[in-house]
């Protein structure tokens, strides 16, 4: 390990604290794996009556974000939903 | 009135009984007047950690369930004034206790006691809520690894649902070369995160596994685990105590210590 690899290397505590941080977010949610897989496949049928989505590419979690209102973070659910083609349904 | 104190962390092994003995014996030290229970109902072991296994007679399930008198079942502890240990049953099932039992217990211990200290078991089942029951304030003890912290967390919550307002931090078992190569959380770190206040930070110190050996508590020592413990009761009393510095060698570790005063 070089010199510069040695300023560079991110140290474990930080790869911890940041790992805390999410997985807390979602402990304090009260939200379990099984509610989000519900919230998930709801938002793909409300979705998909309008436009195609890619399912390989959904990503849907509880974050934290800053907060517009006040200072600091709130938790937020952050969907990635991809879009495959706008369905040409409407006329 | 004395104060109802529980030492709670929900993750097993990182220092509640340590914890629970030495902050005891330091508030023993400073003449207050202290009884330690051990809640942990079929896995006893503050009478081991306090070295006075071979003096007990009745446990805590003998009082509750009216087979001696309180006074029958506490263990003074010869080292120190007003010291006294009220040991768990060994070969009971853990929900041979309520927390209401629990709590009129605590509560009839609060006219003849300065400080009654809960050493809690692991985990959040019926020995947690027993050791809560009665409680006014609690010390919540964690390391600094994500799997303590992440139970610590959930603890405070279910504190905080208890309507238990008084939670204060230790962060046991630091390790200042670690913190230093940025590869162990700092006690900053983990007050971050767990948003609570932090009472004390007992570093990683050999001389804890030789103290329990002998079962004799290291509060009142030189060591810096056991002046960190000591420092612990005096801040429990009230007094203003400042923080110890780990690292007394590096002043830039020493401000980022220093600063840990609230």
């Amino acid at each position: 390990m070089g010199l510069a690899d040695f300023f560079k290397r991110k140290g474990s505590s930080s790869i911890a604290k940041d790992r805390l941080k999410l997985v807390l977010v979602s402990d304090r949610a009260g939200c379990s794996p099984e509610i989000m897989e519900q919230i998930k496949n709801d938002i793909i049928n409300v979705i998909s009556k309008y436009i195609e989505i890619d399912l390989e590419g959904l990503d849907i979690k509880i974050t934290q974000t800053e907060s517009e209102t006040h200072n600091g973070t709130v938790p937020a659910l952050y969907a990635s939903i991809p879009i495959k083609d706008l369905k040409a349904s409407k006329k | 009135m004395g104060e109802v104190i529980v030492v709670t962390s929900g993750k097993g092994g990182v220092g509640k009984t340590t914890t629970t003995a030495n902050v005891g014996t330091g508030l023993a030290m400073l003449d207050k007047k202290v009884v330690l229970i051990d809640t942990d109902i079929g896995l006893r072991n503050l009478d081991v950690v306090m070295g006075l296994e071979n003096r007990i007679v009745y446990n805590l399930v003998d009082v509750i369930e009216g087979n001696c008198r309180i006074r029958n079942a506490l263990i003074k502890d010869k080292r120190y004034p007003n010291l006294y240990l009220l040991p768990s049953a060994q070969t009971r099932d853990k929900n041979a206790v309520t927390p209401e039992q629990m709590k009129k217990l605590a509560d009839e211990l609060r006219d003849e006691f300065d400080y009654i200290l809960m050493d809690c078991p692991a985990g959040i089942e019926q020995g947690f809520r027993n050791a809560i029951a009665g409680a006014d304030r609690a010390l919540v003890v964690t390391t600094p690894e994500v799997s303590a912290v992440r139970d610590a967390d959930r603890i405070i919550g279910l504190l905080e649902a208890n309507e238990i307002r008084d939670i204060r931090l230790i962060v046991n078992r630091l390790r200042m070369d670690m913190v230093k190569r940025g590869d162990m959380m700092s006690s900053d770190d983990v007050t971050e995160i767990l948003a609570i206040d932090l009472i004390g930070i007992v570093p990683d110190d050999e001389n804890i596994v030789i103290s329990t050996n002998q079962g004799e508590p290291l509060v009142g020592s030189d060591s810096l685990a056991g002046r960190a413990f000591m420092n612990i009761a005096r801040r429990i009393t009230g007094e203003d105590v400042p923080f110890l510095d780990l690292n007394e060698r590096s002043s830039f570790f020493g401000r980022i210590f220093g600063k840990h005063k609230k």
